[in-house]
């Protein structure tokens, strides 16, 4: 292998090398292929080499790139902390990602989703914003979309993997995303009937263990119908961040709907 | 014909394409002597907004073949960094559902 046939480029946000084919032998190719994008870094396999598109590409010499690929991933290494980049896999790439085919601009994620991962595009339209705000496996915001418009690509199971959308699936999300029917008819009378309960039980046994026990309880509920990770209830904000959080969200989700 | 382009997605960062299938699917494209273009994780790219991915949809009137995940995510996926992949005549190959000769086979134009 020749000094010109291994190349890195810094084109983007993730390094790339270049390598002309064929090189062989190829065993050790596929090798230094699978450890170089392991290790979060892009490959091009070209008949000729390019000229540099950037003016930052940089030559790694062929001996390395040849007998080791590790030392080719030190080199790249190397280049991504000089440019600041953050290392491949610090952040599980975990976030919504919209079918606007099937988004009707509801605004329900923005309105549900306490972290802020949601925003109002210009045009008044729902986007993902915050990716990085997202929790990791929590694909909670997609179950309460009507629309089955919201998929987390690295999610198990259909279709909020991205799988096609069926009509079982739409009637299976739908039913899941009355909340009301989760608890067990008309919500607000549900709630205003535990409280009644819970103010007249208090009144006659202060038993903060007991309401702590119910509390989980109903973590545990909805948790289990959101397939919620419990690290992101544990990371859940206080009751009242919560209130302002959704109240800043809906007013976010009305100014929008009412620009649409 | 022109000869297609062709894009696989080594998905790095999680275990949810096969392992199996894109080691295989990687040495297919390696063995095969063919250009392509190979890609840690095209959700890590799409969430950086990363410049390259829309090089990499192309517009050099040449098909692009996508080895990758399920073709509603990864339209969407270049779609949330600016990207209409399809407009680029792209063709997507599900490495999550789809036998590695399969995939191959279709990437391959074979």
């Amino acid at each position: 292998m020749s000094s010109k046939e291994f190349w890195v480029s810094s084109v983007a946000a993730t390094l790339r090398v270049v390598f002309t084919t064929p090189v062989e032998p190829a065993a050790s190719r596929v090798d230094a292929l699978k450890v170089i994008l392991d290790k979060g870094y892009a490959v091009s396999v070209v008949r000729d080499m390019p000229a540099s598109d950037d003016g930052a590409t940089v030559m790694i010499p062929a001996a390395e790139a040849a007998g080791d690929p590790n030392a080719v991933v030190a080199a790249l290494d190397q280049m991504r902390d000089d440019k600041g980049l953050q290392p491949g896999g610090a952040w599980k790439p975990w976030f919504p990602v919209i079918d606007y085919q099937r988004c009707t601009n509801c605004m329900q994620c923005l309105s549900f989703c306490l972290f802020d991962v949601y925003g109002v595009s210009a045009d008044s339209k729902i986007k993902v914003q915050n990716q990085s705000n997202c929790k990791t496996e929590c694909p909670a915001c997609s179950r309460v979309c009507p629309e089955v418009a919201i998929m987390f690509p690295k999610y198990r199971h259909s279709p909020i993997n991205g799988d096609v959308v069926s009509e079982d699936d739409v009637r299976r999300e739908a039913m899941k995303v009355d909340i009301s029917a989760l608890l067990g008819g008309d919500v607000y009378a549900a709630l205003r009937d535990r409280s009644a309960k819970a103010k007249s039980r208090f009144s006659k046994e202060r038993d903060e263990d007991r309401a702590l026990k119910e509390r989980q309880t109903c973590l545990i509920k909805l948790q289990q119908a959101l397939d919620v990770p419990p690290e992101v209830l544990a990371a859940l904000p206080s009751i009242d961040e919560i209130r302002a959080k959704a109240e800043a969200a809906r007013q976010r989700a009305v100014a929008g709907l009412v620009k649409t | 014909m022109p000869m297609a382009r062709i894009l696989y997605c080594h998905c790095a960062f999680a275990r949810v394409v096969p392992e199996d299938t894109k080691n295989a699917v990687l040495e297919g494209l390696a063995r095969a002597g063919v250009e392509f273009d190979a890609v840690p994780d095209l959700c890590q790219m799409a969430a950086a907004g990363d410049a390259r991915l829309a090089q990499l949809a192309g517009s050099d009137g040449r098909p692009l073949h996508i080895a990758a995940c399920y073709p509603r995510a990864v339209k969407w996926l270049f779609a949330s960094a600016g990207v209409n992949v399809e407009a680029h005549g792209a063709v997507f190959h599900n490495m999550r559902v789809s036998p590695a000769a399969d995939v191959l086979k279709g990437v391959l134009g074979e």
